[in-house]
């Protein structure tokens, strides 16, 4: 890792792989005519590669059949395909097949453990601790479930550039401590939270660990076994997958204590009218229809990323992030909220002198540049850090130097836009 | 249409001082925020014996189009009737602003407007500090 203060980049490491680039059609698009895209928003939703599209049309041209129910030969190709996704997801994870369960997303991920796990083994008294880092969808299942329950929601503060405070999370650390649920990358400022002493801490207090991988799964590998947590969550869709497929890994013995969170086919064994038995898990927690070609698309996703040379994919982030902070300080009147680039991953909070964050986002969008302006589902975050909203580019494996050098260009022009002087007042009162 | 949006005249409106501030007696008040971008507003208005609102004020933060949109609303209001002030559409708000908005930018455009709706639906002292008090 490059130590703060030491800014130099090796210009190799600043040029994607040309085949990386190459994968994901949309980068070839014009935002309107004359007008190439340059995509910086990855942290909301990252580009899908040809694999990941071929994938999905796949199964709906050639075997778009339902999945553990037919007995014909689409639906075999189907489920096998679905399940071997699922295979897929555990190696990523270094975890067992039985132990994944496709959801929607994160979002769902977290609420099905807060509903499950959490309705089920939480009582009044019980405490979970969480940062003041989280998604809200990292926060507002568990706030839904303390006022349902009777706990008490705990949060570890940061310090003013967004680090993880330990010490304040080791003070609230506690014998009525029940699960500790953290991001391990925030969302709007990069933070990486140590989640190793994390662990470690929670462990000896004999607290469960839930971790929300959102962000964290594309830049770089996550053994979930050596990490030892309990929980980890992920979205399809931020891992250059399709959307409406996510994530939720559970140790085996936590999804078979816990009771499904939606009832209806495919999850039961056997059902009277008078009531039915579960199958078992992880399929007890995928009542109905899955999101078949979805979950099939982020196999074919974890293969694109798994095919890569995972060194070179983590030294162009990091010198591209360092590339960016050096870039945008040559811009009078930007700031960039949060930890020193060495310590998080590729995403800039802007905070612009003289533009709103929402300004910013549409004057940039006439240069192509997409960004994300708001509180980015952060909001207990931004008013922490006493921000009303921030600008968020956040980078993936197909950026280059030139979308920074265009971020930055765009960046100057707005504030020019904005900041021309000599108006008049409209009608002086 | 971009360089429409950020024309001289809305850049004017947003940093136009003239209708910022508060009033020494509101009949009418009320906050909002646009949770979705961290926008908020408190607008207050004044109506006179006749039922003519005679002066708005407003204070808040919040993108160009949000703050642009607060002062032109605040100066059509002035002089019109409360009746009038209550029968103004989402569209009515969008003419006086005069720009095309994108679906996402149209909640920045109408906040103020949503604000002068709640301030005139409010009754509870909570809300409507002063209340009529002063109307006869």
């Amino acid at each position: 890792m490059t130590a703060p203060g030491n800014p130099t980049i090796e210009p190799r490491a600043l040029a994607p792989d040309p085949a990386w680039r190459t994968a994901f059609p949309a980068l070839t698009r014009e935002v309107r005519p004359g007008t190439p895209l340059v995509y910086l928003d990855s942290a909301a939703t990252a580009l899908k590669p040809w694999p990941v599209i071929r994938a999905v049309q796949a199964y709906d041209t050639e075997y778009p059949a339902n999945v553990h129910r037919g007995l014909h030969a689409l639906s075999e190709e189907a489920t096998e395909a679905y399940e071997g996704a699922r295979a897929k997801v555990a190696r990523f994870l270094n975890v067992n097949d039985d132990e994944i369960v496709f959801t929607r997303g994160t979002t769902e991920s977290i609420n099905l453990v807060s509903r499950s796990w959490g309705g089920t083994f939480l009582g009044p008294g019980d405490e979970i601790l969480l940062t003041v880092l989280e998604h809200h969808s990292n926060l507002v299942p568990w706030q839904m479930l303390a006022r349902e329950r009777g706990l008490t929601l705990r949060f570890a503060d940061i310090d003013d550039e967004g680090r993880l405070d330990l010490n304040s999370f080791a003070g609230l650390l506690n014998e009525r401590t029940r699960l500790v649920a953290v991001t391990a990358m925030s969302n709007v400022v990069g933070t990486l939270p140590p989640l190793d002493r994390l662990l470690s801490m929670a462990k000896l207090r004999g607290a469960k660990v839930l971790v929300d991988a959102a962000q964290a799964i594309v830049h770089g590998p996550i053994d979930a076994r050596a990490l030892d947590v309990d929980f980890l969550a992920f979205s399809g869709h931020k891992l250059y997958g399709p959307t409406g497929v996510g994530v939720l890994y559970a140790r085996r013995e936590h999804l078979e204590a816990m009771p499904p969170m939606l009832g209806g086919g495919s999850m039961v064994q056997r059902v009277t009218l008078e009531g039915a038995e579960w199958t078992e898990s992880p399929w007890k927690f995928e009542a109905g229809t899955p999101p078949i070609a979805q979950a099939i698309g982020l196999g074919a996703a974890i293969d694109f990323v798994q095919g890569l040379d995972a060194e070179a994919l983590a030294i162009h982030e990091r010198a591209l992030t360092l590339y960016a902070h050096e870039r945008l300080a040559l811009v009078e009147g930007v700031r960039i909220v949060g930890p020193p680039p060495s310590e998080k991953g590729p995403v800039l909070a802007l905070d612009v002198e003289g533009v709103h964050p929402h300004d910013l986002a549409q004057l940039l969008d006439r240069h192509g540049v997409a960004i994300r302006a708001g509180h980015h589902c952060a909001m207990p975050l931004h008013r922490r850090l006493d921000l009303a909203a921030s600008a968020r580019a956040s980078l993936a494996l197909y950026n280059t130097t030139s979308d920074i050098d265009c971020l930055a260009e765009a960046i100057h022009d707005a504030r020019r836009v904005m900041g021309r002087r000599s108006r008049p007042e409209p009608r002086p009162v | 249409m971009d360089d429409d949006l950020y024309r001289d005249e809305i850049l004017d409106y947003s940093e136009s001082k003239a209708h910022r501030g508060r009033l020494e007696d509101p009949d009418y008040q009320a906050d909002l925020d646009n949770p979705l971008c961290g926008d908020c507003i408190h607008i207050e208005l004044a109506v006179d014996d006749d039922g003519r609102i005679d002066r708005v004020r407003f204070e808040g933060r919040g993108c160009a189009i949000s703050q642009a949109s607060a002062a032109m609303l605040a100066e059509h209001l002035e002089g019109k009737s409360e009746c009038a002030a209550r029968e103004m559409t989402a569209d009515d708000m969008m003419s006086v602003l005069g720009i095309q908005l994108t679906p996402a930018r149209r909640k920045c455009g109408l906040l103020a407007w949503k604000a002068v709706n709640k301030a005139l639906d409010s009754a509870g002292p909570e809300a409507n500090v002063g209340g009529r008090s002063r109307r006869p």
